[in-house]
């Protein structure tokens, strides 16, 4: 017999957030087989009955595709990446998809650092564990870790790296960077 | 005159609308499904009554997949991929296992190894 025994399989979940064309689908495209995944939501009070067809017509659908990504660690350890929509309409997709998740990649882009705002308030208002990862695009001032570190005011133990979303070796050091971070996360809580 | 009859490509878009696979529902009966959560196959299977797209996720569940991956797999919205199997739960022809009800949660060993996975990779 194997001396293993058979365990239940773990899934976790990592969200790659940022702001509109800043790197997201190329940072899941990097590292994982990336399939696009369609949400078709509707915008409208949550909770409703089923079958309740009152008012439908007035009721507006969306479709919202995210970048949705799958890494086999190996059988039975899957890690599933999501990137976030941009847009602050669909915050409350956020809520359903930051539930559970082990941790968030926020990726920013100097030359607009504020569209990286919401996401940052968002994860440190959830209490779940983020780094942010400064996408160097070609022209684009460098600008230290800590000027960034300074400019987000973030927390000390928040990681900051520099980071290329293209290049595969680039995009795995941003994703052992935040696991390792959870870990301590985890860590420390106990 | 009678017009040939014109086949469109999926450029044309659905023929079927999404929501008509589910008449018009948006939510399922019970809880709202992870999209990790993990779909299986029990029981036997094959009333023969069932929706193409039913069909369809009871083949993709023959082994465990998630929520996500059949939305992916199917092609179709998230939100009808819910509805759909949550009719497919009630009637007893897969379970749904959300990833928080069972299995241990991430611990230190498991991040260990996906530290470990992902440099590998």
């Amino acid at each position: 017999m194997d001396s293993v025994l058979s365990e239940d399989p773990v899934a976790l979940k990592i969200l790659i957030a940022g702001g509109f064309g800043v790197g997201k689908t190329t940072l899941v495209g990097s590292i994982s087989e990336i399939r696009p995944l369609r949400t078709e939501e509707v915008l409208s009070d949550r909770g409703v009955g089923v079958d309740d067809l009152d008012g439908v017509e007035t009721k507006t659908t969306t479709t919202v595709a995210m970048d949705f990504g799958r890494i086999t660690i190996r059988e039975g350890l899957v890690v599933y990446l999501f990137g976030t929509p941009g847009q602050e309409r669909f915050w409350f997709m956020w809520d359903e998809l930051s539930y559970g998740a082990l941790g968030a990649v926020v990726i920013a882009d100097t030359r607009r650092l504020t569209d990286c705002f919401p996401s940052v308030d968002y994860f440190e208002q959830r209490g779940t564990p983020f780094v942010v990862a400064v996408n160097c695009f070609d022209g684009a001032d460098r600008h230290s870790v800590d000027d960034v570190r300074i400019a987000l005011d973030l927390d000390e133990d928040v990681p900051v790296l520099l980071c290329d979303v293209r290049r595969r070796t680039s995009a795995k050091e941003v994703m052992v960077t935040l696991v390792e971070h959870s870990l301590r996360t985890l860590t420390s809580a106990n | 005159m009678k017009e040939p009859p014109r086949w469109l490509d999926e450029d044309a878009g659905p023929i079927v609308r999404p929501y008509a696979l589910i008449r018009g529902r948006t939510r399922t009966s019970g809880e709202v499904f992870d999209l990790i959560a993990s779909v299986t196959v029990v029981g036997d299977p094959a009333p023969h009554d069932l929706e193409p797209e039913q069909q369809l996720i009871l083949r993709a569940a023959r082994n465990p997949i998630s929520v996500a991956d059949v939305a992916v797999e199917l092609d179709l919205p998230v939100g009808v991929v819910r509805v759909l199997l949550g009719d497919l739960r009630d009637h007893g022809l897969i379970s749904v296992t959300s990833p928080s009800e069972t299995g241990p949660r991430p611990n230190e060993r498991i991040l260990k190894e996906v530290i470990n996975g992902l440099r590998a990779l």
